[in-house]
């Protein structure tokens, strides 16, 4: 197996909070057009791995690559941005004031310079790609609504909207399908799994139903650290998983 | 896409224009002293110093109402837009001072020829300010460059909120500590006053103060333009975007601190070009204008005009100064207390501002209005939330 194949590779990675390790020598490679889901309890490390992919904290040790050896622990939230790597927060961060539409238009791929956004025109393919977009996260007949003005869920879809206008190449996407109801989780479900191939997806969360139905891949974290990685079964099955979750004592 | 100007607020300008520019200059020129339409030369100068005022509550708005910054340091870039014309003004004064000097009176008191004997006690930074064009750009590049470098490395080393404000605070405090030293070469705690011309007319003309204070309208109309040009494009989305969720912007591939820096520098200099012209028409800047106080003061202006849109802050700012007018000298005591109060008042019951009280009585006319009542009287509308 050559790294050349991984668009994503962490290797040995660690980082800690006041004498906390939050991330302890972690490895992780993910390929392209995968559909990868991170599990794992509480102060696994999970939203700790997305800060430092995304450039939001630096990590003590260990190096982050992407696709072609950019290392990315030297770039900065923007420039990683930039490269391809889009990412939806925990909790969904949406522009409230600003109309769906508009949220879209603002995360469209194209120039971030600041002189080139002196101008308000709308171009004809921008309002095409804004419309299928929309369309995509079924908020199609939203356009004019104050993002706000949305529920929960359509916060959610709104964000992911706006990661696709991105067109990034990798997706991280933090717990999607936090707060919403069983059909919108479903629906987040099959939208993620139409992505993957074209765009690689790294998921994480904890609805276990929500995993079933998405997951090829489970990555397991603990303490900072990889527990183990295999399919939904394998994953379900394995005594250590077990153990973390439930808490259950070694059997010697 | 909408307009530049929505309809009922281009009728407003126009009328406020209109009344502002062209019917008040008139009433001081064509109407006799003694006639009850005549507005005088003071008045109209009390007037120019609040349109001066509400090109720097504009600024003020830019920043916090639209990008979410509050800086309580933004009378230092109105000061030091004030001070790079009124050294201009200073050297125009000539031989007519106190001491007949070639040079300003204080710097003939503080014995400045002894410090500078090889430019006749004039300071060397003070000599090309003899050019009044020099001095004008000096009002735009002077404020610029001081918000580009305190900007640069703020929101480089990523300081935000609360820290943003007291900093932009001890920024202007700082400022104010150094301009009151008589060694700092700007005048000491007198500043700059007594000025006699400006571009070759006297300011106490009646002809040059109605001038100025057309400059004064002209200036706030086209900063009013330009903040509603910046805000309606993409630049302007991005402006509140940042205001309201920075990291989804930042993390969308946008370079926030540049924004924020492009949006600081600008409306640095926009106080600047207000300070300028507050200068002639009040006749003095000294180092007060630009204590820590000033600047709350026009952050007041912004949340009681009502921050976020463009009118608001004028308002705020023409009404509040126009009661300070009026309350220090009635009651100059308690003026402090009655701004305060009016502060707090409306953030509690006015969110947003004197602009947003149609909006909010018509919030409150749907609530209690006659649709569900069914065979009362129909009830009056529910008192507003004056106290």
């Amino acid at each position: 197996m050559t790294r050349k194949q991984f668009i994503l590779s962490l290797e040995g990675v660690s980082k800690t909070f006041d004498g906390f390790k939050a991330i302890n020598d972690l490895s992780l490679y993910v390929e392209e057009g995968e559909l990868r889901v991170i599990i794992g309890p509480n102060g696994a490390g999970k939203s700790t791995m997305l800060d430092l992919i995304t450039g939001r904290t630096r990590p003590d040790s260990g190096t982050i690559e992407f696709a072609d050896k950019t290392d990315l622990t030297a770039l900065n939230e923007y420039q990683i941005n930039r490269l391809g790597i889009g990412r939806k927060f925990q909790t969904p961060s949406v522009y409230v004031d600003h109309t769906v539409f508009e949220n879209i238009w603002l995360s469209l791929e194209g120039s971030r310079s600041l002189w080139s956004c002196l101008s308000s025109r709308v171009t004809p393919s921008q309002r095409e790609r804004i419309g299928q977009v929309l369309k995509q996260v079924n908020l199609a007949g939203k356009a004019t609504a104050k993002a706000g003005m949305l529920s929960h869920g359509q916060k959610q879809w709104l964000e992911i909207g706006m990661l696709l206008a991105q067109n990034p190449k990798v997706l991280l996407v933090d717990e999607p399908a936090a707060g919403m109801t069983d059909e919108e989780t479903i629906r987040t479900g099959d939208l993620l799994m139409s992505l993957a191939g074209k765009h690689t997806i790294i998921v994480i969360e904890h609805d276990m139903v929500f995993v079933r139905q998405i997951a090829r891949t489970v990555t397991v974290l603990h303490q900072g650290s990889l527990l183990c990685e295999g399919t939904v079964d394998e994953v379900q099955a394995d005594e250590r998983v077990i153990e973390v979750y439930l808490g259950r004592k070694k059997k010697t | 896409m909408t307009p530049l100007l929505p309809k009922r607020e281009l009728i407003l300008v126009s009328i406020a224009a209109f009344i502002g520019l062209v019917v008040l200059p008139c009433l001081n020129a064509f109407t006799p002293a003694n006639s009850a339409l005549h507005v005088s030369s003071f008045t109209l100068s009390v007037y120019g110093k609040y349109l001066c005022y509400a090109v720097l509550a504009l600024g003020v708005n830019l920043l916090w109402g639209y990008t979410g910054l509050l800086s309580l340091g933004q009378c230092l870039f109105f000061t030091l837009g004030g001070y790079a014309l009124g050294m201009h003004l200073m050297l125009l004064i000539g031989k007519l001072g106190q001491y007949h000097a070639d040079i300003p009176d204080f710097m003939v008191f503080l014995e400045f020829p002894k410090r500078f004997p090889e430019t006749g006690g004039l300071p060397p930074h003070w000599i090309p300010f003899k050019s009044f064009w020099f001095a004008a750009a000096a009002v735009v590049w002077v404020p610029g460059v001081v918000a580009f470098v305190f900007g640069w490395l703020a929101f480089r080393s990523r300081i935000k909120g609360v820290y943003f404000s007291i900093l932009s605070q001890a920024l202007t405090y700082a400022a104010t500590l150094m301009f009151f030293r008589n060694d700092f070469t700007f005048g000491g705690n007198n500043g700059l006053t007594d000025f006699k011309f400006i571009l070759g007319h006297d300011v106490n003309q009646a002809g040059t103060k109605r001038t100025l204070y057309i400059a004064s309208g002209v200036l706030l109309l086209l900063v009013y333009l330009l903040c509603r040009w910046l805000t309606s494009t993409k630049f302007g989305l991005i402006q509140r975007a940042i205001r309201d969720s920075e990291n989804r912007v930042l993390f969308s591939g946008y370079a926030t601190a540049d924004f924020k820096l492009f949006v600081f520098v600008l409306s640095a200099v926009i106080a600047g070009l207000g300070g300028a012209l507050y200068v002639p028409q009040v006749g003095i800047i000294n180092p007060s204008e630009m204590a820590p106080d000033k600047s709350l003061e026009a952050v007041v202006w912004c949340a009681v005009g009502g921050r976020g849109n463009l009118l608001g802050p004028i308002l705020g700012a023409v009404s509040i100064n126009a009661l300070k007018s009026y309350a220090t000298h009635a009651f100059a005591e308690q003026w402090p207390y009655i701004l305060g109060g009016l502060f707090v008042i409306v953030t509690v019951f006015m969110p947003k501002g004197l602009i947003g009280i149609p909006e909010q009585l018509r919030e409150l006319k749907r609530r209690f209005g006659p649709k569900h009542e069914d065979k009362l009287a129909p009830r009056p509308v529910a008192p507003t939330t004056d106290v």
